[in-house]
């Protein structure tokens, strides 16, 4: 398994063909308080970089991009009830949809864990 | 002597010694009011009714079986509840309102008297054309000074009010586009900085939108919007003076641009406040533009009443503008409608409204621009613009002022979080100016700045009271650098202490049951 992230702070872990998609801790650290996810349906087709998720903090209402094409097979459902726990947990229990790859390639223009720190530290 | 018989003998106690709750609940004349579901009874009635005749239901199944469960109030009750609450309330009429962005300048009460003329607040919107010649006329004169201010060609009245003008101004564009056979220019270019409601409008249109990034002086990044333009592009939405407070002075190098690309420019002009009279946005390029007539020519927020948002058009547009409109013919004022365009107006994109606009406010903005006059609107942008900067200047050394470098302020001034004490954010500083007696600034918005706070005086204000918000904001700005506990908790003097607003979010109470507990106030 290996987690990449994007300059729009999302992570994508990968599993073989299953992707999981969130936001990082850094995100949700500038988000605040979350109070609403919207994830994407089951079978949802995504390209890469379109609006896949909403995730809505007190002030401000936010999209999530999706890291990589593919297409939708679950959405966190444990969002709906309990929004907070991407706040509590966003690189873990709060991860947002899983969708099969379409093209790995497309991960390569990601940064992995060491360069996605080096990049938040110049924020 | 006469001995004091009242037993009057003023004395001061012991302040110390006051209790801290009263009884009631009240704070002397500060009266604590239930909601009207926890006052009412359904023992009592305000009014009575006669016992309804008895008939045979046609409802069935569908008649309502149990109580309605409305509150029965007597009429002093009812009065007395409304009143309390507005007495809670925060308006212009009390104090300086300085929300960035909303232009809550003073409502001149001439405005007041001549939207209550009957011959205006008592027309039918049906009413024959013959007998509201006066109406079609306050249209008329509206619509000329309107095009005259901005040196454009055209205007639509009809729409409701700032996002409705945008849809206007959109659907105009699209009708202009599909005309020329270009319905598949789709993107909208939308600057960072724009208004929320200019992305909304464009995708509610079914444009895509694309992001324009802002230069670190706080302006539209010029060269990244024209590097964007292309034969996908319908137009941008770009607002001017802009929601950093400044103007865009590439404005019309953009227009140009984007004119020479074939899409087409929408400014939004909810800051017109701070140029008229001094800028026509038909010299920068501008297709079309809304004017908040309930911002720049007062009845800030439509006075708690409708707004109204008129869009100019540019020449380029113009045909494509919707119905209806006043005409003059023959020396009568007549409303051109659907049936009555004919061809001269075949291009319409319809219209967006059942009649003809806000009346009331058209009244008002035109009662407005008349007792100003010319030189008094010029007048009016210069000290709201004089008045920005009184207050950017004077408070630049407390807060941290993101754009103080990028030349004067237009209308507002904006400031950001980022020199505050650690765990002190815009929303501390927004409570304690609470305790202070003033309705907060727009917070966290632009979202180009962080923990933005956004100012905009107006020209109302004196500089006495200026001088008194600027000591108020300096104050509690103060104590959010020196990191004073008590800010975070605050307001302390307000009706409610600080609620729990991601609570509130999270679980909000949307309706009214007997069974829900009030929601405990934050713990202090």
């Amino acid at each position: 398994m290996s987690r990449f992230f994007t300059q729009e702070h999302e992570w994508i872990e990968v599993d073989g063909e299953v992707a999981t998609v969130g936001i990082t801790e850094y995100a949700a650290g500038q988000l605040g308080d979350i109070v609403f996810v919207d994830v994407p349906a089951d079978g949802r087709e995504l390209t890469k970089g379109d609006d896949a998720a909403v995730v809505e903090s007190v002030k401000a209402a936010s999209d999530v991009y999706t890291p990589a094409s593919g297409v939708v097979i679950e959405g966190n459902a444990a969002l709906t009830d309990n929004p907070a726990l991407v706040n509590e947990d966003p690189e873990g229990g709060g991860w947002f949809f899983k969708l099969t790859l379409r093209d790995d390639s497309e991960l390569g223009e990601l940064m992995d864990e060491e360069k996605y720190a080096a990049y938040v530290a110049r924020l | 002597m006469s001995v004091n018989q009242s037993g009057w003998r003023p004395e001061m106690g012991d302040a110390s010694q006051a209790a801290q709750t009263t009884f009631t609940g009240n704070r002397a004349l500060m009266l604590e009011e239930a909601l009207i579901f926890e006052i009412g009874s359904n023992e009592t009635t305000g009014v009575d009714i006669d016992e309804a005749p008895k008939v045979a239901s046609r409802l069935g199944s569908h008649a309502r079986k149990g109580a309605i469960g409305l509150p029965g109030l007597s009429e002093p009750e009812a009065v007395r509840h409304y009143t309390r609450l507005s007495r809670q309330n925060y308006a212009i009429d009390l104090g300086l309102f300085p929300l960035g962005s909303c232009t809550m300048k003073h409502n001149p009460r001439l405005n007041e008297r001549m939207a209550r003329l009957p011959g205006f607040a008592d027309l039918h919107p049906l009413g024959p054309v013959d007998t509201v010649q006066g109406a079609l006329e306050v249209i008329h004169q509206l619509a000329h000074w309107l095009v005259t201010l901005t040196n454009m060609d055209s205007v639509a009245m009809s729409p409701k009010a700032g996002a409705h003008g945008e849809l206007c101004g959109i659907l105009a564009i699209k009708a202009a586009l599909e005309k020329r056979g270009e319905g598949h220019r789709k993107v909208i270019l939308v600057p960072e900085s724009a208004h929320g409601t200019n992305p909304a409008t464009a995708a509610f249109a079914g444009f895509t939108v694309k992001d324009i990034p802002a230069t670190a002086d706080g302006r539209v990044d010029t060269q990244a919007l024209k590097d964007r333009l292309g034969p996908d592009v319908a137009g941008v939405m770009i607002t001017n003076p802009n929601t950093c407070g400044l103007f865009e002075r590439d404005l019309k190098e953009i227009s140009d641009a984007v004119h020479a690309a074939g899409g087409y420019v929408y400014c939004d002009g909810a800051n017109f406040n701070a140029i008229v009279g001094r800028v026509r946005p038909g010299d920068l390029g501008v297709d079309a533009m809304h004017i908040n007539l309930h911002k720049t020519f007062s009845t800030p927020h439509g006075g708690g009443g409708p707004g109204s948002g008129p869009v100019v058009f540019s020449k380029a547009l113009t045909p494509f503008a919707p119905l209806p409109f006043v005409e003059q013919q023959d020396g009568k004022f007549v409303l051109v409608e659907e049936e009555t365009a004919g061809e001269h107006h075949a291009d319409s994109f319809g219209r967006m409204v059942a009649f003809h606009g806000q009346m009331g406010m058209f009244t008002r903005a035109l009662s407005y621009i008349l007792s100003h006059g010319a030189d008094g609107l010029k007048q009016v942008s210069e000290d709201a613009v004089l008045n920005a900067n009184y207050i950017l200047r004077s408070l630049d050394d407390t807060l941290d002022a993101p754009f103080g470098r990028s030349g004067p302020c237009m209308h507002e001034a904006l400031f950001s979080d980022s020199n505050l004490a650690e765990g002190f954010s815009t929303l501390d500083v927004a409570k304690g100016l609470i305790d202070e007696g003033y309705h907060p600034m727009t917070v966290y918005f632009p979202l180009v700045v962080h923990g933005a706070m956004l100012v905009e005086p107006t020209e109302t204000e004196s500089k006495a009271a200026l001088d008194q918000f600027i000591g108020a904001l300096k104050s509690v700005g103060e104590r959010a650098k020196a990191g004073d506990p008590a800010l975070k908790s605050a307001p302390h003097f307000a009706p409610r202490r600080r609620l729990d607003e991601t609570l509130a979010a999270r679980k909000p109470v949307l309706a009214w049951k007997e069974s829900v507990a009030p929601v405990a106030e934050a713990a202090e």
